[in-house]
């Protein structure tokens, strides 16, 4: 028999993380910190919403771009946050989640042979996506030296003639780097002067701890030339409706939603109904959950501070990134023994790409409680790692 | 700081000084000072512990009364409320808008006891009017807290 199987498909390496679930999930009491989706549940005017258009009927498809008041509400919430105004006619898709956003985006402006920058540490899909769309991926390796951040000289040494999008993945995942607008500043020079895009992922924006979010394409010259990808999983709590948009220009806009029409024909009607809810109502829920994930960061970063683990101080999203390189093992090593010696999952650095190594991803989308016997773990782990030593 | 301090321990007064200093980001000096100057201020009027006393082998029972009063002249409710808040069989007196003017909530050993105390001492007041009770049944939720077995973490293992 032939082989059923398309050689591109087959090449591309399984998400590192999974290796790592499928042990926890077979061990007892174990616990896990490699979760990368919020612990609180949806806020229940939200869900209440979502029932409520149920019970309404409201069981049809929508427009293929989304639901044209949630169009408009995400328009009002981009000006209203980070002062960025798009036409909710032209510049709105509303997708399965913001990675169904990367993906079309993606497949939406690469030709074949064109190079996607894509730092890393960061989401793990990235890469895959840009090798389906038929790009060449090229890694920017981030460094801790930078507070994981990107600079404009990596950005600059990263480029070539054939060079078309950059990924930008802040507030990041696994690092919980941000990016300022100083920072940003500096990147967008570099961009208008190559004449590239940005695919910027901003689905951690709401979680920011040190100061309000600011998006690229609020930059001058930049929202011309800037996908925004953003949805309602982090923010809202929300990662099981499998909601996310993409912000952009029209013409970019246009393409991702053919794909989208023919691919997926439009997102979930009752998760859509829901997100209006939550774009009108639902600025306090995000401040209340931004603050328990904020304390629980705070708590992490002393504990390490305590234990004498170094990490550097992450102000996004739900992760700390501590190094782990004073133990002389691999990153993957770490989290094997860990998880065999004292039952707790992290997920190794490794996972989001080869920079990685020497660090762990640890999720705070866990209730304090939790951290707290998780951590009392790891200390003990890393007293035992350091007296065999 | 202020508020962020008292959502934490509204939900958890046991929270150790250190420990609300760190996940506050500030010194445990400033939150000893602070949570000083909230009692000082009568902002934390004590500290209580949530009991489902229907898991402990203790009788109890609970009543919402509402009542009907006439407001004093030159007092309002005042001072009725505070002929009625002095008995300590008496858990909550407040103020409500709508259909009656008092909501009390009382706590007794028996039903007997709570209606005695309704017919004998609240009822026989002369500013009251009216009083209607109702006694709570079950108690699903409290101060924010519902009173069940802790679900289990649900989420699956997926990835990315």
């Amino acid at each position: 028999m032939r082989n059923p199987l398309a050689d591109k498909i087959v090449e591309i390496k399984p998400s590192g993380i999974r290796k790592f679930f499928d042990i926890v999930s077979e061990m007892k009491d174990a616990i896990s910190l490699g979760v990368g989706e919020p612990d609180f549940d949806t806020p229940w005017h939200i869900r209440d919403e979502g029932i409520y258009s149920l019970e309404k009927g409201r069981t049809f498809y929508t427009s293929n771009a989304g639901l044209k008041e949630l169009r408009q509400e995400i328009c009002n919430y981009m000006k209203r946050k980070y002062d960025i105004g798009y036409d909710w006619a032209k510049e709105v898709l509303i997708t399965v989640g913001g990675s169904e956003a990367i993906d079309i985006g993606l497949r939406a402006m690469i030709n074949p042979g064109e190079e996607v920058l894509i730092p890393q540490p960061s989401y793990v899909s990235y890469e895959p996506c840009a090798i389906l769309a038929g790009a060449k991926p090229v890694i920017i390796n981030l460094k801790e030296e930078n507070d994981f951040r990107l600079t404009a000289a990596e950005l600059e040494e990263a480029i070539t003639d054939k060079t078309k999008i950059l990924i930008l993945p802040f507030p990041n995942n696994p690092t919980g780097a941000i990016m300022e607008r100083k920072d940003l500043e500096a990147i967008a020079e570099v961009i208008i002067k190559h004449d590239i895009f940005v695919m910027s992922d901003e689905i951690y924006a709401e979680l920011s701890y040190k100061e309000k979010h600011v998006s690229i394409a609020s930059l001058p010259g930049m929202q011309e030339r800037t996908i925004v990808i953003n949805g309602f999983s982090k923010a809202y709590a929300m990662t099981g409706w499998r909601l996310g948009y993409a912000c952009g220009p029209a013409e970019v806009i246009a393409q991702m939603t053919k794909i989208h029409q023919f691919a997926i024909m439009c997102a979930p009607t009752t998760s859509q109904y829901a997100a209006v809810e939550a774009l009108k109502n639902g600025d306090g829920d995000i401040e209340e959950m931004r603050l328990a994930y904020n304390q629980r960061r705070r708590y992490l970063m002393n504990a390490f501070r305590e234990m004498g683990l170094e990490c550097f101080e992450p102000y996004g999203a739900f992760y700390v990134f501590p190094c782990i390189k004073e133990f002389g093992m691999t990153s993957e090593e770490f989290a094997t023994r860990f998880l065999e010696e004292e039952k707790v999952a992290v997920v190794p650095g490794t996972a989001f790409g080869d920079c990685g190594e020497g660090y762990l991803r640890i999720s705070y989308a866990y209730s304090l409680e939790n951290l707290k016997v998780a951590i009392g773990r790891l200390e003990r782990f890393v007293k035992k790692l350091r007296a065999e030593k | 700081m202020r508020e962020e301090l008292l959502a934490i321990i509204e939900k958890n007064s046991r929270i150790d000084l250190k420990e609300l200093a760190v996940i506050l980001g500030v010194q445990e000096i400033d939150v000893v000072n602070e949570m000083q100057a909230l009692q000082d201020e009568g902002v934390i009027c004590g500290y209580h512990t949530l009991i489902n006393w229907e898991k402990t082998s203790l009788d109890k029972v609970t009543a919402l009364i509402e009542v009907r009063v006439t407001p004093q002249r030159g007092q309002g409710f005042d001072n009725v409320a505070e002929r009625i808040y002095k008995y300590p069989e008496v858990r909550s007196v407040y103020l409500i808008s709508g259909g009656f003017d008092l909501m009390v909530i009382l706590e007794g050993k028996t039903l007997r006891e709570v209606s005695s105390f309704v017919s004998d001492k609240l009822a026989p007041l002369e500013p009251v009017l009216s009083t209607a009770t109702h006694f709570i049944l079950k108690k699903y939720k409290d101060h924010g807290t519902i009173f069940m077995q802790k679900p289990e973490d649900e989420r699956e293992m997926i990835t990315p």
